[in-house]
């Protein structure tokens, strides 16, 4: 079982390193924006929610921030680049953030997949597009983003450490066998998603969601992305205090 | 030690309290005989004090007042552990109810949406529907 996922997991790479990325410009960039459904937990990311909605609304129809309280103007600067935007009433975390978008993509009648992304502009629309085509041409439910798989990205060795072991935690509870945790990109098919409930509102959810995906027995792969770490999104990311959170939330229920 | 032995096995019985999956009534049945126990034990030691030193010279501790302060800081410990527990249940429904609103204004606001995209489509085919005369009647019911 592991030697197949190794192998299916080397895929991805050479359909990146093939230069089937570059000859994507010929390919429709709207191919997914139709059944696919974009998801994006939103909280006081006013200077660069509307960038990235902007960009992502080149390639896809469907885009739905999940406002988690905001207290600045990310609300209208969402709106403006034209996603569609649910608020929750009071701060309510990540997860639950995710969960609600969920459930509101599960009324859309066109629906197919749905794309986890981080508000903060880190992921890159080029690898959700390979992701989705990677779902598509091989039927998988679920298909999780990894910075691990090849050398793209650096995220430091303080943030290396503190990954690796929560991936090594994920691993052991979860079953499945990822090389990246609290990784924000994902495809989910909707099938997949209505399967799972998301119980953990803050950030153990990344851990969860991937434990209760794998429990649906749903196929899934991992599909090698870059995280851009701009200055921006690393004074908004995790501290490494809050690997504590994490696993707190995770033990005690 | 008795009281050592007696001390970490609170400690740890506490601990599973609370990683065990919750259970409402068990636990709220388990929080009022503790309680009942707690004005019991009050009562009898206000009316015979040396009782709780003999109790703690029984058990290995010095004196009853020590014995007291052992036992407040596991009284406490389980107040943390019941109050932590009662916080997530009870965030656990905020959010419930939080995603209900959201989701039933996101309904109603796409509700709207679609009313006003029917609004637009219809009157954009009014003067073609107006200029067939066999379908004047449709026309004078979207009127």
């Amino acid at each position: 079982m592991p030697e197949r996922r190794s192998r299916v997991r080397a895929q991805p790479i050479l359909f990146c390193k093939n230069g089937l990325m570059d000859s994507s410009a010929q390919v429709d960039p709207r191919r997914h924006s139709r059944d696919t459904w974009i998801v994006i937990p939103l909280y006081n990311e006013e200077s660069v929610i509307g960038r990235v909605v902007a960009e992502l609304r080149e390639h896809f129809d469907h885009i739905v921030c999940i406002d988690d309280g905001s207290t600045d103007g990310s609300i209208a600067a969402a709106e403006a680049a034209g996603a569609r935007v649910l608020r929750h009433p009071v701060n309510l975390g990540q997860g639950a953030a995710l969960q609600t978008g969920f459930e509101y993509v599960r009324t859309q009648p066109d629906a197919r997949y749905i794309v986890t992304f981080d508000a903060d502009g880190q992921h890159r629309i080029e690898d959700a597009m390979l992701m989705l085509d990677l779902a598509e041409r091989d039927d998988v439910a679920i298909v999780f983003g990894s910075r691990f798989l090849d050398d793209r990205t650096n995220p430091g060795w303080v943030k290396r450490v503190v990954l690796k072991t929560a991936v090594w935690v994920t691993n052991r509870t979860t079953g499945l066998e990822l090389t990246d945790a609290h990784n924000g990109l994902r495809v989910i098919r909707t099938d997949a998603a209505s399967r799972i409930t998301l119980e953990q509102d803050r950030m153990a959810h990344a851990t969860e969601i991937v434990l209760k995906l794998g429990r649906t027995g749903l196929p899934w792969r991992e599909f090698p992305v870059e995280l851009l770490y701009t200055d921006y999104s690393k004074s908004k990311g995790q501290s490494v205090l809050n690997s504590v959170n994490i696993l707190v939330d995770l033990l005690v229920k | 030690m008795w009281i050592q032995i007696l001390l970490v096995v609170a400690v740890i019985v506490i601990g599973l309290f609370l990683a065990r999956p919750a259970g409402g009534d068990s636990h709220l049945a388990i929080r009022r005989l503790f309680m009942f126990a707690f004005v019991l034990v009050a009562i009898v030691s206000i009316l015979f004090p040396q009782w709780l030193s003999y109790i703690a010279n029984l058990i290995g501790v010095g004196r009853g007042a020590d014995l007291l302060l052992y036992a407040l800081v596991l009284a406490f410990l389980i107040s943390v552990a019941t109050t932590y527990r009662r916080n997530v249940q009870l965030n656990r429904r905020i959010t419930h109810l939080a995603r209900e609103i959201t989701l039933a204004r996101a309904q109603a606001e796409d509700a709207l949406r679609r009313a006003a995209a029917v609004d637009t489509a219809t009157r954009g085919d009014r003067p073609p529907v107006v200029d067939a005369p066999r379908r004047d009647d449709a026309a004078d019911q979207v009127g």
